[in-house]
């Protein structure tokens, strides 16, 4: 159902236009993609031998920590965790700004290890493009694999997820945005838009 | 995506001239990013694609190592083309003016170009005069805007924080582009400054009391004469090189007489705070401004300024290419 969030309407030039927010998964659903995410990695791979998992800055990040902690309860074995800064290695610096970057930390040697990226939200798919640059640049995986929880479409690169909590058809006029405990104090995958476009899906 | 881009506009600066233009998120983005080019220099393949397409060249009107050095080993880490121009090599040599060597080098495409040279205000007319993006790495007796960075930088990673901090900077004001970058910097960023020289090295502003007037950005700095009194709680003491043609210029009576009342030596280091850091942006004249045992003894980072000069010039060439502003 949508919701009326009734602090963030703007207006421009005199128009009243309201922000509509969608919420479509709750904390469970949320929980359970994850769950099912860390055995279809476990499945594909036959279990924790040689996986890293890299989670992206930020939402990527504790995303990963709960992939690898779901993974310790089935298995007993704790897979390694590294974050990733794709400041760098953007190709639209120039065009977008950045904001501060925070820090990389890619834990062990992952040449010949098979590394899973994790991120929350497939879009464009240029941030992974970066993403397997710059883990490139650490050493030469055997395999990288991507873990996503939601996938929104309008790719611009070949590149597809082997892992998709959910895949949430939008409009380039959406915003999708994954909230997560750990940074925004609870778990929800919200769309929101603003009324006047909705209608327009390119 | 509209709120994210916003929020992302945190580097507001298109020409590196001097830090009066700064504001004091410009310095924090600038210094934050720069603990992930620190990440970068550890690593073993130490190069990212950043500036990659981008020409970068330095031009530099006087002597330098650690200046064009850092700024070139940035430059290349980061992927952008680096293309070293010095006075003495190129057709300045044959009388070319500098607008006209800056001419000729943006008509070669450079993005950036770094200018070092012994007239204040240089950097400021070329970027005036150019498209191209201008670094200042010193000019004349003007400012240093980068040396001051990172010396923000070496500060703000050892103690935790700049601002309350007591910083003496003592030596050769009156010359100094290091100490007039360092206190837009410092006084930007909320430390306690106070300068310390004899009155002949210390600009006649500061002594008539105009710099220090009420609504001044330097209002709240001090002058000092006496370095014993001056070292009294200090966090932080920042040496200037003494040049020595100063004495033959008559500002001082004897280099001798200088390091006996300026110089900086185990008994006086024990005066500011315990485990004060101790500054230098070199080259050194060790004996002079500085005991060698002092320079190179526990408290001293001059070594580590020079280290991170590298990572805080990267981190400025990034925040330059990621400023929606600038179209490199």
């Amino acid at each position: 159902m949508p919701t009326f969030n009734r602090y963030k309407h703007f207006v421009i030039y005199g128009v009243f236009v309201p922000l509509i927010e969608k919420r479509i998964q709750n904390p469970v659903q949320i929980e359970r993609a994850l769950t099912r995410i860390s055995h279809e990695i476990l499945e594909r791979n036959g279990g924790v031998a040689n996986l890293v998992l890299v989670g992206m800055h930020s939402r990527g990040v504790p995303l990963a920590h709960r992939i690898s902690s779901a993974i310790e309860r089935f298995e007993g074995v704790k897979v390694p965790v590294g974050k990733l800064d794709i400041g760098m290695y953007r190709d639209d610096i120039s065009e977008k700004g950045s904001p501060v970057m925070k820090p990389t930390d890619i834990p062990s040697d992952i040449n010949d290890k098979t590394v899973v990226i994790i991120d929350d939200v497939l879009y464009t798919g240029r941030s992974i493009r970066a993403a397997m640059d710059a883990i490139s640049d650490f050493g030469r995986p055997s395999q990288m694999q991507l873990g996503v929880l939601v996938d929104r479409g309008h790719r611009e690169l070949p590149i597809r997820a082997d892992y998709v909590g959910k895949n949430v058809p939008t409009s380039r006029e959406e915003d999708v945005q994954v909230r997560l405990q750990e940074i925004d104090g609870e778990d929800a995958i919200v769309i929101t838009s603003n009324s006047d476009n909705t209608g327009d899906v390119i | 995506m509209t709120l994210e881009t916003t929020a992302r506009q945190t580097f507001s600066q298109q020409n590196i001239l001097d830090l009066d233009s700064f504001t004091s998120q410009d310095i924090t983005y600038v210094l934050d990013n720069t603990l992930a080019m620190e990440q970068v220099l550890d690593r073993e393949i130490r190069k990212v694609p950043a500036l990659r397409g981008k020409t970068v060249v330095t031009l530099f009107y006087e002597s330098s190592t650690r200046t064009r050095v850092s700024f070139e080993q940035a430059a290349k880490i980061l992927s952008a083309d680096v293309i070293n121009v010095t006075s003495g090599g190129s057709s300045s040599k044959k009388g070319e003016s500098l607008y006209n060597t800056a001419l000729t080098i943006q008509a070669m495409q450079a993005d950036i170009i770094i200018v070092r040279h012994p007239h204040s205000g240089a950097p400021h007319f070329l970027a005036r005069q150019l498209e191209a993006k201008v670094i200042n790495a010193g000019d004349g007796t003007h400012a240093h805007p980068t040396q001051s960075l990172l010396d923000l930088y070496t500060i703000r990673k050892n103690i935790g924080t700049i601002e309350g901090k007591k910083i003496v900077i003592v030596g050769d004001i009156l010359y100094s582009r290091v100490a007039r970058s360092n206190l837009w910097g410092l006084t930007k960023m909320g430390a306690r400054v106070v300068i310390c020289g004899p009155q002949t090295l210390i600009p006649n502003d500061f002594l008539n009391g105009h710099r220090t007037e009420e609504g001044h950005p330097f209002a709240g700095v001090e002058v000092q004469t006496d370095l014993d009194a001056a070292l009294k709680d200090a966090d932080v003491i920042m040496t200037l090189r003494l040049q020595l043609e100063r004495q033959k210029a008559g500002h001082l009576p004897s280099l001798r007489e200088y390091s006996q009342t300026y110089g900086l030596n185990a008994r006086r280091l024990a005066m500011a705070k315990d485990g004060a850091l101790v500054m230098h942006p070199g080259p050194m004249n060790e004996g002079v401004e500085i005991e060698t045992d002092i320079a190179h003894g526990t408290q001293s980072v001059i070594e580590e300024q020079v280290k991170s000069g590298v990572a805080v010039r990267m981190s400025l060439l990034y925040s330059m290419a990621a400023s929606q502003n600038l179209e490199i």
